[in-house]
């Protein structure tokens, strides 16, 4: 089946963890959900990296968090938070291309 | 004692709470009521500058709350990172108005002050000894760097703060501090379990952002018992579920099962989240695990130079699709023009909004453009002249530049105010973000008293 992560999941964010690095979260609504996403890894560093068009070594970690029902993507920031040439101090807002994100299960 | 409670008023000192939820806290006798004062998030100038991001004003409301409430119930008020970030500017933005406040008050207290800001030399002499290393992705440091460092300052733990109240401080207002330090100081000291102290911190100190709704501006109450702890939120809109803590511990941090810190880390593979009515969570199996040597983290600025802006919209179709063209043939003109008259040093940059402009350090993720943009003519030079001159020749050259198919004759650019272009300042940028060695985490940040009575 397809899905859009924005249908399946109650929470996508984006912010800084740190002036250095970006760090993204998608929980999902349901555990069933999760499961499922979690067992065939449906989100993973190949496909994250593609989606920001960003290196693989950039990811910092890629976890599953069962408590939450959530992963979490962290990666090194493109520029660090406040230098020349960056446009999201908080890095908030740079979690949009997740949404529309597409997967089968 | 079986239960240390925690008054966490607001997520960010001077982002204020409702009376009724202090109140509320109030009436749960807290043994401490704690306060995170600031954070890197709004980035490297207000370190550098040595200003706060929050507003006198609103600090002064939570501060007038918050310390004659404590001094009546005979509890300590903790402050930690002091004026936003923490360096001895940012910790005298709030000593002044502790000052007032006792003052205006009448209050009577010990107040502890500790500083957290670094001396270069300081700094240069543990790089030599070895004792400082990069926190992936910064790079190594030199001496060299350091000495271009504006500021530098120390996250301290709860060392620090243990000391202050067992030298019997009523108000503690401290610099850079590691967010949870403030929460879990007094329960380290009264031994309580470590993991435990500092994962309450951690939730505690954004109060009711953890809750839901969330928001950053009311408060969150802690209980610490033996082997757990519960939060509750002190208004009745909010709650906590599991799910809204749970997803907190994930917020702003890299690894949600270990969360470092001063000292060590607080592991959460074994850590279980369980709802004990409609708005209480209670938490259990978080573990700390120290380090083999005691690391703090180092936070520091360098100035870039000055920045100065110009807003302007497009809605002409024909130039939008060759804004990327138009953009580069601009910075090409500026550079030339300027090359023998010796102004080279420079950044000159266009933030396009309408064309990935928020997204604009992940280039090429998205190229389609709205139907009308707003450009950020953005330079940065060594001084606040220079930046002057190469934002208003960028301006100027843009607006009348004649690119290829253009057919509206009479200007490229629509500015929305009068003058178009705007001073920012100085502009600084994160260059240590670095783990030190310490022998003691203590001493390191040193403690001075000043004694307020109701007749001075």
């Amino acid at each position: 089946m397809e899905y859009k992560l924005k249908e399946v999941a109650s929470v996508i964010r984006s912010k800084n963890s740190g002036p250095y690095e970006l760090t993204f979260d998608v929980i999902f609504k349901d555990f069933d959900m999760y499961e499922k996403v979690k067992k065939a890894k449906s989100i993973n560093e190949d496909n994250f990296a593609s989606l920001y068009n960003i290196p693989k070594s950039d990811i910092i970690s890629l976890v599953y968090f069962d408590p939450a029902k959530a992963v979490k993507v962290t990666i090194v920031r493109p520029i660090p938070s406040g230098a020349l040439g960056e446009t999201d101090v908080y890095g908030a807002q740079q979690h949009a291309p997740l949404m529309n994100f597409e997967f089968s299960i | 004692m079986d239960e240390l409670r925690i008054l966490s008023p607001t997520a960010i000192l001077g982002y204020g709470f409702p009376m009724e939820s202090f109140e509320e806290g109030m009436k749960r006798k807290p043994h401490v009521i704690a306060v995170d004062a600031g954070s890197t998030d709004p980035g490297p100038y207000y370190l550098g500058a040595g200003k706060s991001f929050t507003d006198k004003n609103s600090v002064k409301r939570d501060l007038e709350i918050m310390i004659p409430a404590a001094l009546e119930a005979n509890i300590p008020v903790i402050i930690g990172t002091a004026g936003g970030s923490g360096g001895r500017p940012h910790v005298e933005f709030n000593l002044d108005i502790i000052k007032e406040i006792a003052k205006e008050k009448k209050l009577s207290f010990k107040l502890a002050i500790i500083q957290s800001e670094f001396e270069k030399d300081f700094i240069k002499e543990k790089l030599r000894k070895g004792d400082i290393e990069p926190l992936h992705p910064a790079k190594q440091i030199t001496e060299e760097e350091i000495d271009n460092t504006v500021r530098i300052v120390a996250q301290m733990g709860e060392e620090p703060f243990m000391k202050a109240l067992e030298e019997g401080a009523d108000v503690i207002l401290a610099g850079r501090s590691y967010d949870p330090s403030v929460f879990s100081a007094l329960a380290i000291k009264e031994g309580f379990n470590k993991g435990l102290a500092i994962h309450l911190g951690k939730i505690l100190e954004c109060a009711a952002i953890a809750a839901l709704p969330g928001s950053g501006s009311d408060s969150m109450f802690g209980y610490l018992r033996k082997d757990n702890f519960v939060l509750e939120p002190l208004s009745p809109l909010r709650k906590c579920t599991t799910l809204s803590i749970a997803a907190h511990t994930l917020y702003e941090k890299t690894n949600p099962y270990i969360l470092p810190g001063p000292g060590g880390a607080i592991n959460l593979h074994e850590c279980e989240f369980k709802q004990l009515d409609e708005n209480k969570v209670q938490v259990s199996g978080s573990k700390f695990v120290p380090t083999d040597e005691y690391f703090v983290k180092l936070e520091g600025v360098r100035k870039v130079g000055y920045r100065t802006i110009s807003f302007a919209g497009v809605k002409d179709p024909i130039m939008i699709s060759k804004i990327d063209s138009i953009t580069q043939s601009v910075k090409d003109r500026v550079v030339n023009n300027f090359e023998n008259y010796g102004l080279i040093d420079f950044f000159l940059d266009f933030k396009i909004y309408g064309k990935n402009g928020v997204m604009g350090m992940f280039p090429h993720i998205e190229e389609e453009a709205g139907n009308e943009l707003m450009i950020i003519i953005e330079a940065v030079a060594p001084t606040q002249e220079q930046a002057d001159t190469i934002c208003g020749f960028a301006r100027s050259t843009m607006l009348h530049f004649g690119y290829e198919g253009r057919i509206a004759t009479a200007g490229n650019l629509a500015f929305p105010f009068s003058p178009s272009d705007c001073k920012m300042g100085e502009v600084y940028e994160f260059n240590v973000y670095h783990l030190m060695k310490v022998d003691n985490p203590t001493d390191l940040f040193p403690i001075e008293y000043m004694e307020f009575n109701k007749q001075s």
